[in-house]
């Protein structure tokens, strides 16, 4: 049997059981419903949701905030390690306000985000791009300065300018660095946006959960939280495929990222 | 021997350290002829590589002078190229991106670098490889691709750092007489630097031994060896002769210490 093969039908196998596990111990130990739901009732949930339609949007608002909120992030975080790994004076001034704000966790910062920005979108594009932010931004800096100092002696011997060295040079070696940081930052970028679904919203899979969970409907909880996942590991395996693609000269380090979420 | 094109006057090159002030280089001196190929031969921690970044124009010296065709070098110039100990290729751009790097970062006209790239990397023996990426060449490719960037903008002095010291004993062998050929197709004035008595033997027309830190000039040689010279000239007296001329040499360094 080849590897492929396999690596599909092993994780078959296991769900089966764990399934079958699953409803067992519902029947064997009698759960109630709203402690734990039956595989069937998530399906039913997922069905009902998705065909339905009523958890499109919450879908949609979710994924919304999560690519609005990583790409703001994201992108601010790149240019401000190219600057922070390109001016001492700049790293002098900033680092140990990055250094304080990186060791707070962000989702504390939540309910003032809310009062910030409003109930709407707009607070939830912000906290997923402020937890997107310090992983990305890290990874920058610290790989543009990881650039091996023989092709910086060999670009300034050939009188490259400063821009040449950063674009041309630096950036390509730090690639391996941003796309760790990118894939840490689709998780921790949908925490991000749930954690401020959870804090207020009238929409998003975060909000599904808490309005769920009063009522006691586990089954809708865990349909939220399977297209979470869904959602997660959609991100993290577009991460992994641009990854390989555009850093092709460095095969091992696409599947190193995978380790460091 | 023609005009001199190079000259290193009196040098000297000291650094602070953790420890306190290094002296790479004191009383170093040296003159290179147009066309002409000059080695610098010397023991390890000798300041070989201190020289050649003050030759690239990457380390200001502290004492002394280096002119190059009548100014002296104060900074990286165009007419300078280098070919690394390691060969210090991008591993995101192919062989004839590598080779049109100074092109591309000194300005100049990329169409007619493109050709002059291609027809360098017919010399290098890579015609064939020139969209190859450097992860797919051998080491001794590497280093070709390496020689071909450091002669594609057509610099006045070539300088080498111990460009085959990364490489098998089988493949530097190939390479020293790929060299010889190169510079004697292409006529350009080379320091090389090396710590490989043969390999500064059959490549030189002259040798500058360097003593043990502080590097100082301590003599000068002549190779007059017929060229092209061959593997079968290794074998030969005269070879083996200038060979125990420069160990005898090393040997009285290592007993002054």
């Amino acid at each position: 049997m080849n590897e492929k093969l396999k690596s599909v039908l092993y994780p078959a196998i296991a769900f089966v059981v764990l399934v079958t596990v699953w409803e067992m111990s519902i029947r064997i130990f009698k759960v109630p419903n709203f402690i734990l739901p039956t595989p069937y009732a998530v399906l039913e949930a997922l069905q009902r949701g998705y065909i339905e339609g009523l958890f499109w949007k919450h879908f949609f608002f979710t994924l919304q905030s999560m690519t609005f909120g990583y790409i703001l992030g994201c992108t601010l975080a790149f240019m401000l390690g190219c600057l922070f790994a390109e001016s001492r004076a700049v790293e002098q001034t900033l680092l140990p306000y990055v250094v304080a704000l990186q060791s707070m966790p962000k989702v504390a910062l939540a309910p003032l985000i809310i009062v910030w920005f409003g109930f709407g979108l707009e607070s939830k594009v912000v906290m997923v791009a402020l937890v997107c932010f310090f992983p990305m931004f890290i990874n920058t800096a610290v790989g543009l300065k990881q650039t091996n100092p023989a092709l910086l002696d060999l670009m300034h011997a050939f009188s490259a300018s400063p821009w040449h060295i950063l674009t041309r040079i630096k950036i390509p070696s730090a690639a391996g660095h941003i796309f760790a940081g990118l894939q840490i930052a689709v998780v921790l970028g949908l925490i991000g946006a749930v954690v401020a679904e959870f804090v207020s919203s009238t929409k998003g899979l975060g909000y599904l959960i808490s309005a769920a969970a009063v009522n006691l409907e586990t089954n809708t909880m865990f349909a939220a939280l399977i297209s979470l996942a869904v959602l997660g590991v959609a991100g993290s395996l577009s991460i992994r495929f641009l990854h390989s693609r555009i850093v092709f000269w460095d095969k091992g380090s696409a599947s190193q990222t995978a380790a460091t979420e | 021997m023609t005009d001199s094109i190079f000259s290193a006057d009196n040098l000297a090159v000291t650094y602070s350290s953790s420890r306190g002030p290094v002296t790479a280089l004191e009383g170093l001196s040296a003159t290179l002829g147009q066309g002409e190929f000059l080695s610098v031969l010397g023991p390890s921690g000798c300041g070989k590589s201190t020289l050649l970044k003050v030759v690239s124009g990457l380390l200001k010296p502290s004492g002394g002078s280096v002119t190059l065709r009548g100014t002296p070098i104060t900074g990286p110039r165009p007419d300078v190229g280098i070919v690394f100990q390691q060969p210090t290729l991008l591993p995101w751009q192919t062989t004839l991106e590598n080779v049109l790097l100074p092109i591309r970062t000194l300005g100049l006209d990329l169409e007619a670098g493109r050709a002059k790239a291609l027809e360098l990397l017919k010399l290098v023996g890579l015609a064939k490889f020139s969209s190859h990426y450097p992860g797919e060449l051998s080491g001794g490719m590497q280093q070709r691709v390496g020689i071909a960037r450091g002669l594609i903008h057509d610099p006045a002095l070539l300088l080498m750092d111990e460009p085959f010291a990364a490489l098998d004993a089988m493949t530097r062998e190939h390479m020293m007489m790929e060299l010889q050929r190169i510079w004697m197709a292409a006529g350009k004035s080379v320091m090389f630097i090396t710590h490989s008595i043969p390999e500064a033997v059959f490549l030189s027309d002259r040798i500058v031994v360097l003593s043990a830190r502080p590097g100082r000039t301590i003599r000068e040689f002549e190779v007059d060896l017929p060229r092209p010279r061959t593997l079968e000239t290794m074998a030969e007296k005269p070879f083996a002769e200038h060979c125990n001329a420069l160990r005898a040499l090393f040997t009285d360094l290592v007993k002054f210490d």
